[in-house]
């Protein structure tokens, strides 16, 4: 026998290969790590294994051993230990590695199953693949190029089955293109803990739909459709509007709120089309809400700040700087940072905030969270206001103390970092009694009261990182041009920092040198090597504050009584 | 060489006057005693004789009980289950249904001595929907038992409790294959597991260590107990000990069931001498062994090679009316005793037809689940029918194998199997009757044609 190298590692041969695997391993995820591709379409890494499609079936045996003496057989040909193959092939995703397993994949057998298999998926297929949405990123058909036959030998009639089944408020199904390989099925009963979709009928007249009197209408749905290997669950908000090669690809987070799943924006010549999660087993796993799918959509809002004002009248950043200057050297000041700015942002605010000696509040948002992937703390970067030591606490409920000073005339300018200070919870009142200096996106009763009106952009507009409820570090790209009118955040808080004394630099690069000089925890960083599944930060020097998050996938609260 | 006699073990009382299936003809007839004797024994020395008979499941596989049962994870603290499988859904099988209906009480002593030899505290008959009257009669037996306190809390004023609860199927043939059916008792769509890691033995009806037994097995292992596992190992031959009740249907004079000492009588004893031979002015064509999904043998075709008898390996040359009808030998010659269904063709047969009936048959019942089984079995299907109906062309026939060819060992239960021997073996024998089948139908067309001018 191959001795283990170590005891959780096992030793396995695939191709001829040697390689040591962790115990419980299966084979797929083995071979992957010599780069033998074993295909595959119902087997999930995060799903329940129950082997239907067939796809992965590969030869498998074990080293030869004497039944009696327990020797190894040797072979006098190669001198080398004699396998016994087992005669029929095995799947690959139900089989986990054992030491001295041997896996052949490249043998006729294997061959003629994968080529079988295929044909068989494909002959009650539409193959309508010219008007399907999932063309250039079917597995059915990036493998029938791999093992299809190139020509059909079928001729009968195929099965017909209901094209355009709504299952929910935003997945339509089409059941022909279906291989019934059961991954929506697994996911709405363990991860959505939802469980509505089932077969009926039987055979290949099999038939997924949802059950009697229910919709796939859970806030992970299209989760689905991300899973579906074929195009037979769609996103009915964006199938039919691109074909995916033509869509570029940018990593950015989730700022629902502070579990920060990663995410892919899909856009093309400045438009989004679409997000996506990204894989990460620390974080979201291969899962993303529904609600943060559709965040995308107020990047092109009526309601979308374009121009820089001044006392109501269009102006030009220079002009605005030195306005809101202005009022800030008159004293008196407040700043109103934001859990939704970046940990960049934040220190620029921090900055500000300290050259002018001016208090800082943080809006706080706090919801319900829903133990999967929205956590109770709605702002993505709390944390990231923390290490930033832009806030020592966490935020209050309500802007009551800014209030308080307002009303006590301590405060008479207030600068909001993208935070509207009527939904934080000051009066009308109070807000006519400040100067504001506003910076943000989208129109509301603080844009329209501000006296320095300067546009930035949205998340999907610029780059920059944040914290998690985990205290992981993750960064974010920009996939589209922001609007005319727009300033890049990092831009203006850098002129106003610059104007009222402390000279920071704006480009990503350069401020990551401050930030990283004068902030311990960030030490060694910089923004470029900073990878892109996150890095941990110590969390210890907090651990005493209440976060308000409740468990989620992958994170447990410290103290019990947050939960 | 003349028949030999009937062995009647199982179907001792079937169709004999004046038995009827109530506790007390049982009684009379000498019911129960046995398992009053084996809750005196020890549970492992019922295995023991189980083990020691060579008793080989009667369900179609033909699985050694005794390992079967020595698989059982008994150190993993959760309850044993016991499930009588009473699914019998195999074309040309109706043994387990004459029990049922005639002899209910055999099935539940059996089912009580096997869990109490295995320290099962409950078990399930799950009973095909399609025998609605059966499960009606196993409802009342059981509760007759019970009444007579040889089912439920403490039998027979034992320590010893279990109760036994009848489940109807909703009519699918896949749940009587033993994972598809421990999911259907679960509740779910009878979709097989796969093995591993879900062997029954470990890992069965709830997670928990389960006995998944044919019901003419069960009745066995009441013999069994009653006269020992050696004196059950003398009847049949060696490595097919006991009876075997053969299910004759089809082109002979007398079909019906017939219980032989197993290996004891041949094929051609079984359909001449027995069954009467032919219709008259017909000739037998071919016959399925075993239920539908053994592998057909055509009359005329022979089978030869070494086989041991004894110690030592005998040359065979056998015609189909040679073979004895023991698991072994059926397995030798390529095809499988399975359940004992028997079906004669004779040759007034179409084997296209034939085949295209099986294949209805299958398409229909395959689950659905794996790729290979549900796609392929209805592909099959849509050729035969084809063939039959609309448009027969000549290379269906070298089609129709190709694709069954990609279909067993690929599948997640013994279904892919099922569903493509049939073509497999119909077209390996009777090819050319497939290759000419376009041209006979094509002339029997015109034929039809000529009569209505």
């Amino acid at each position: 026998m191959i001795a283990s190298p170590k005891p959780d590692l096992v030793t396995v041969n695939i191709d001829g290969k040697e390689i040591a695997v962790p115990k419980g391993t299966n084979v797929i995820e083995a071979a992957r790590l010599v780069n033998v591709d074993v295909p595959y379409y119902c087997y999930h890494p995060k799903l329940t294994i129950v082997g239907n499609c067939r796809m992965c079936l590969i030869e498998m045996g074990m080293p030869a051993v004497d039944p009696a003496t327990k020797a190894p057989v040797m072979d006098p040909a190669t001198g080398k230990q004699k396998v016994n193959w087992i005669p029929r092939p095995q799947i690959g995703c139900g089989t986990n590695v054992s030491p001295g397993l041997h896996v052949r994949t490249t043998t006729p057998m294997v061959r003629e199953a994968r080529e079988g298999v295929m044909e068989f998926l494909l002959i009650n297929h539409p193959l309508d693949c010219p008007i399907c949405y999932q063309a250039g990123e079917c597995k059915l058909q990036e493998q029938a190029t791999g093992y299809g036959r190139g020509y059909s030998r079928f001729v009968e009639e195929k099965n017909v089955k209901p094209k355009r089944t709504q299952l929910g408020p935003r997945v339509t199904l089409d059941d022909e293109r279906c291989i019934l390989c059961s991954r929506c099925i697994r996911f709405s009963k363990e991860i959505a803990k939802d469980d509505v979709l089932g077969f009926i009928d039987r055979g290949s007249y099999s038939t997924l739909t949802c059950y009697p009197g229910k919709q796939l209408e859970n806030n992970y749905s299209l989760c689905t459709v991300d899973i579906c290997p074929v195009g037979a669950l769609t996103s009915t908000d964006f199938r039919f509007k691109m074909r995916v090669w033509f869509l570029k690809q940018t990593n950015s987070i989730d700022t629902e709120s502070s579990v920060g799943a990663n995410t892919v924006v899909w856009s093309r010549e400045g438009v989004i089309y679409r997000i996506t999660p990204r894989r990460n087993d620390a974080v979201n796993d291969t899962w993303m809400s529904d609600s943060a799918r559709l965040l995308y959509k107020q990047v092109k809002a009526d309601s979308r700040l374009q121009a820089i004002r001044v006392n109501g009248a269009d102006s030009g950043l220079d002009m605005a700087v030195n306005a809101a200057a202005t009022l800030c050297r008159a004293g008196s000041v407040a700043v109103v940072g934001s859990g939704r700015s970046s940990v960049e942002e934040q220190f620029l605010t921090k900055k500000f905030a300290a050259a002018l000696q001016a208090p800082v509040f943080l809006v706080s948002r706090v919801g319900e969270g829903d133990r999967l992937l929205i956590s109770a703390d709605r702002n993505p970067n709390v944390r990231g206001a923390l290490v930033t030591g832009l806030i020592r606490s966490l935020p209050a409920a309500r802007l009551t103390e800014l209030g308080a000073a307002i009303d006590a005339g301590r405060v008479k300018t207030v600068v909001s970092i993208g935070e509207d200070l009527v939904a934080a919870g000051l009066s009308a009142a109070q807000l006519s009694k400040v100067a504001v200096v506003y910076l943000g996106t989208h129109a509301n009763p603080t844009s329209a009261a501000a006296k320095v009106l300067v546009p930035t952009l949205a998340v999907f507009e610029r780059s920059g990182s944040f914290v998690n409820q985990q205290f992981r570090l993750q960064k974010f790209h920009q996939a589209v041009p922001g609007p005319p009118g727009a300033t890049e955040d990092l831009v203006v808080l850098s002129r106003l920092a610059t104007a009222v004394g402390a000279a920071v630099p704006a480009e990503l690069g350069q401020l990551w040198k401050t930030i990283a000089a004068e902030i311990p925890a960030l030490g060694t960083m910089t923004f470029a090597n900073l990878p892109e599944a996150g890095l941990l930060l110590d969390a210890t020097p907090y651990a005493a504050l209440p976060f308000a998050e409740g468990e989620t996938l992958h994170y447990k609260p410290a103290s019990p009584a947050a939960a | 060489m003349p028949a030999p006699a009937q062995t009647r073990i199982i179907f001792q009382h079937i169709d004999e006057p004046g038995y009827t299936p109530d506790i007390a003809c049982y009684v009379r007839n000498g019911g129960y005693e046995v398992l009053k004797q084996a809750v005196k024994r020890k549970p492992e020395e019922l295995i023991e004789e189980v083990k020691k008979s060579g008793l080989r499941g009667r369900g179609g596989a033909g699985f050694p009980c005794g390992v079967k049962w020595g698989l059982v994870d008994r150190k993993s603290g959760k309850p044993i289950y016991l499930i009588v499988n009473a699914d019998e859904s195999e074309p040309g099988t109706f043994k387990d249904r004459y029990i049922i209906h005639q002899d209910p009480h055999q099935l539940i002593e059996g089912t009580m001595i096997s869990c109490f030899a295995n320290n099962v505290k409950q078990a399930y008959i799950y009973i095909r929907g399609e025998f609605p009257h059966g499960a009606r009669i196993l409802e009342r037996a059981i509760a007759e038992a019970r009444g007579a306190g040889l089912v439920g809390p403490n039998i027979l004023g034992t320590n010893y409790s279990c109760e036994i609860y009848v489940h109807r199927g909703a009519g699918a043939y896949i749940c009587g294959e033993e994972t598809g059916l421990i999911e259907s008792l679960e509740g779910k769509r009878a979709y097989p597991r796969i093995k591993p890691p879900y062997f029954p033995a470990v890992l069965g009806l709830y997670q928990c260590p389960t006995i998944v037994n044919n019901v003419e097995t069960l009745c066995h292992v009441k013999y069994i107990v009653q006269h020992g596992g050696e004196a059950f190992g003398r009847i049949g031959t060696p490595g097919n000990t006991g009876t075997r009740v053969f299910c004759v249907s089809g082109h002979v004079q007398r079909p019906g069931y017939y219980e032989f000492a197993t290996g004891t009588i041949t094929l051609g004893q079984l359909l001449n001498d027995v069954c009467g031979g032919p219709l008259p002015g017909r000739k037998l064509k071919a016959v399925i062994p075993g239920g539908s999904s053994a592998k057909i043998l055509k009359f005329g075709e022979r089978f030869k090679g070494k086989r041991k008898v004894g110690a030592e390996m005998v040359d065979y040359d056998w015609g189909v009316e040679d073979v004895p009808m023991d698991f072994d030998s059926l397995g030798m010659i390529g095809t499988m005793g399975g359940s004992g269904g028997v079906i004669v063709m004779d040759d007034s047969v179409n084997m296209v037809e034939a085949l295209a009936n099986i294949n209805a048959f299958y398409s229909h019942e395959s689950c659905g689940q794996c790729t290979p089984c549900r796609e392929g079995s209805l592909w099959m299907k849509k050729i035969t029918t084809r063939m039959v109906h609309g448009t027969a062309r000549t290379e269906d026939a070298a089609l129709l194998k190709s694709v069954a060819d990609q279909i067993p060992g690929r599948t997640i239960c013994a279904f892919g199997e099922a569903c493509s021997w049939p073509t497999q073996s119909f077209l390996a024998k009777f090819g050319d009757e497939f290759k000419q089948y376009p041209e006979t139908r094509n002339a029997a067309k015109r034929n039809d044609a000529a009569a209505l001018i």
